[in-house]
């Protein structure tokens, strides 16, 4: 029988040259996780702005993932701390708006981390399927 | 906005249609708002493809481009080339990666995986609908480029971008070149020894201007972009300086008190904390292992050259790109392995080509005894049936077991070769070492990986039992004086440039290319690239003509002087901008400065010095920044897409 997990979507934020490459290599490996997890590449993790956040989380999605680049951002350690400080804001703006903070959830993905973005992936809907 | 879209779903043979029901995405898309055009294709990469789309574009005057095919890593630029060449600027194309992260990630899940690349596919659409047509950024490229690892695959990547004119820095991380060719006596298809080559090799790096050798180097740390990579190299203290005469040299080997089991000679012979491999070895001066030296001094006195208190040294450099040539390990079977670490007379194929090797012609002999009969155990280490284990076939090794045997009988009198295969993989031109191996009387028996060989020892005899396919499955024990496992290749241990590169690895653990056959060296780090038996097992031509291929992407890469990256940099909408400033506190590139009249103040950026990160975007309060390519219509499009139903 089909989880209830299983017909949630999440939509994933993931970084051209660093967390993306490893959601490929969760595929080319096999590495399976649920159809309903969704991706869109940027430049970097902290380049997210939070009305897209809301937008998603608003227009349909059960949760967002911020498949960060962390320490491995190309374009230095600003990175780290901007992109947990976007997260903070975007939390606290969801909760304004009644939207469970738990719906944003944010990860240092590198782009070998193929087998940590499948974990992270199952273990996110496991936590949206309980709010 | 654009009107005229042409869509292109990709079925990749059958990596994408075998589980996407491509017609079903077609037909949910071809009716949207500003669709002009919406086709399925075998292979949306091939000539006819690419011709076919060219003239939709033309013929239909197509606005705008979406192909939902593999991932933009690996057909991004082939596809902007088909938009350019059709006259559409290429940043009116969006590639939607159905492959990846859709049919292959999801491949038990045909129905929602087909559901999925439908809104991938209209997040792609609403997407493009939005887009700009953007002319590519020029930066100057750094005429120089990092080898790592000089066996034979990077010396010659390191001679081919030095004949182009490119500056090369040449990091070996042991204290001798060569590698693992420099272990191997006489190559098959060759009339030369390994250390042959490796001279020969040399002496082009010895003799090139544009080539800088750096021996116990190891990359520490790396940052920047292709074009401008910054590297940091520590350099381990040789402790010896300059020339000291051979006897003293000697000398002070032969005092070490240290004495530890030889690694060039796979543990066969051992070694002084001092040492050297083999004579004619570059470079020709000892080198002293600090991990086993004691420290007591007895060859400093008697050698001026040797310096106990050398430093190691750090060098800070900069490159246009880096090619990763480290090389493997061979497989080590594990305890009990075919009797391996219990049976004294069982070696790894490695070890037997060293006892060959070091052994003087006439008899082989070893532990004191002569040998006579040799069996040999195929496939060790690699063709394995559990998930987890080495299931790759390491390809060099059928080769280099008859070559050995063949080797084995010239030297030696009375040698009777025996080998327990699973299918000879002599592929090409090395089929003749095979039918040489036949023809001096080698046995030739057939194992099935249901049915292993097995090893024992019974009153201080060897004995190797198989269950011969090749004579309807007749069990059959022979004695024999030898056992050689023929080992496979295993990605290098203690190999930490992956991890600092962010260089991806596959499901065999070596490094992983962006594609086999269409991007074979690179990686999806721009300007890292692979070559060699680091991204999996090859014969030394295999590894030579990889390292030349990934010197020919490298050199062309930057020749040309100029690197062209994307054209994504922030926009600041003055209108909205308040001049507040917070975003200048979070650009890392101080790319953003002040402007405007003091009634209105407000923010710009430094086109020179974005780097089109997006860390500006979020902070600013009024929202008056944007990503080119990332703008709020894009990527709320995007969504929009994602959602839609």
């Amino acid at each position: 029988m089909e989880s209830s997990s299983a017909k949630l979507k999440v939509l994933v934020f993931s970084t051209d040259k660093i967390s993306d490459p490893a959601i490929d290599l969760a595929g080319l490996l096999k590495k399976h996780y649920p159809a309903g997890v969704y991706t869109i590449s940027v430049p970097c993790s902290s380049a997210i702005k939070p009305r897209w956040i809301i937008h998603a989380l608003q227009r349909g999605f059960d949760g967002v993932f911020i498949a960060a680049d962390g320490t491995d951002c190309p374009y230095g350690e600003l990175c780290v701390p901007n992109t947990a400080n976007l997260v903070a804001a975007t939390q606290i703006k969801m909760e304004k708006l009644g939207i469970a903070p738990q719906r944003l959830k944010m990860a240092a993905i590198c782009s070998i981390c193929a087998e940590p973005f499948v974990r992270y992936m199952n273990s996110f809907l496991h936590d949206l399927d309980t709010i | 906005m654009k009107k005229r879209i042409g869509v292109y779903v990709c079925h990749c043979g059958g990596n994408i249609s075998d589980v996407v029901n491509v017609s079903e995405v077609v037909t949910a898309v071809k009716d949207m708002e500003g669709v002009a055009i919406a086709k399925n294709t075998l292979f949306a990469c091939s000539d006819a493809a690419q011709n076919e789309i060219v003239n939709d574009i033309t013929s239909l005057h197509l606005d705008a481009l979406v192909i939902a095919s593999c991932s933009p890593k690996l057909h991004l630029h082939t596809f902007r080339a088909v938009a350019e060449r059709a006259g559409l600027n290429s940043y009116n194309y969006v590639q939607v990666n159905i492959r990846e992260q859709c049919s292959w990630a999801h491949s038990y899940e045909k129905v929602s995986a087909t559901g999925k690349a439908i809104q991938l596919v209209k997040s792609g659409i609403e997407r493009v609908i939005f887009s700009r047509a953007m002319e590519p950024f020029s930066i100057p490229a750094e005429q120089s480029v990092m080898v790592l690892g000089a066996g034979i695959g990077g010396m010659r990547s390191a001679i081919s971008l030095a004949n182009v004119g490119l500056q090369v820095y040449l990091l070996e991380r042991e204290f001798f070149i060569g590698g693992r060719t420099a272990q191997w006596g006489d190559l098959s298809a060759a009339y030369e020894n390994g250390p042959e080559v490796v001279s020969r090799l040399f002496k082009q790096i010895r003799e090139h201007a544009n080539i800088h050798l750096f021996i116990g180097a190891e990359l520490i740390s790396q940052s920047g972009n292709i074009g401008s990579f910054e590297v940091k190299v520590k350099i381990k203290p040789r402790r010896i300086s300059g020339d000291c005469d051979e006897s003293g040299f000697n000398q002070a080997i032969s005092i070490c008190p240290v004495e530890v089991p030889d690694d060039f000679n796979f543990g066969l012979t051992s070694r002084k904390a001092i040492y050297q491999h083999y004579p004619s070895e570059y470079p020709a001066i000892p080198a002293i292992d600090d991990a086993n030296c004691n420290f007591c001094g007895a060859c400093e006195s008697l050698c001026k050259s040797i310096d106990l208190n050398q430093k190691e040294e750090i060098l800070n450099l900069k490159v246009g790109n880096i090619i990763v040539n480290t090389g493997f390990d061979p497989y080590e079977p594990t305890r009990g392995e075919f009797g391996y670490n219990e049976i004294e007379r069982v070696l790894t194929l490695p070890q037997f080509k060293r006892l060959v090797d070091i052994s003087g012609a006439g008899k082989l002999n070893f532990k004191g005894k002569q040998i006579h009969t040799i069996t040999y155990i195929f496939c060790v280490g690699s063709r394995q049936g559990e998930e987890g284990e080495n299931q790759y076939c390491s390809r060099y090794c059928c080769t280099t077991a008859l070559n050995t045997a063949i080797i084995v009988k010239r030297k030696f009198a009375d040698i009777t070769n025996i080998h327990c295969t699973r299918g000879i993989r002599t592929y090409g031109k090395q089929e003749l070492i095979y039918e040489e191996s036949s023809r001096q009387g080698d046995i030739f028996l057939e194992f099935s990986f249901e049915n292993m060989p097995v090893v024992e020892e019974r009153n201080g005899k060897v004995f190797v039992r198989i269950k011969d396919i090749l004579t309807a499955n007749r069990e059959m024990e022979a004695e024999t004086d030898l056992v050689v496992l023929i080992t496979g290749m295993v990605p290098r241990r203690n190999n930490n440039i992956a991890q600092m590169l962010k260089i991806p690895t596959g499901r065999d653990h070596f490094f992983n290319e962006i594609h086999a056959k269409l991007r074979p060296v690179e990686t999806v780090i721009d300007g890292v690239l692979i070559a060699g038996t680091c991204q999996g097992p090859k014969n030394i031509m295999e590894t030579l003509n990889s390292s030349m291929a990934a010197a020919a992407k490298s050199a062309a890469s930057l020749s040309s002087g100029t690197i062209h990256l994307e054209p994504i940099v922030a926009d600041v909408n003055t209108d909205q901008c308040t001049g507040c400033g917070i975003c200048l506190t979070v650009c890392p590139f101080d790319a953003i400065v002040t402007a405007g009249p003091e009634d209105k103040p407000a923010v710009s950026i430094v086109i020179s010095r974005c780097k089109g990160c997006g860390m500006c975007l979020p902070v600013c309060p009024e929202d008056a920044i944007e990503l080119y390519g990332f703008t709020n219509e894009e990527m709320e499009g995007m969504i929009d897409g994602l959602t839609s139903y």
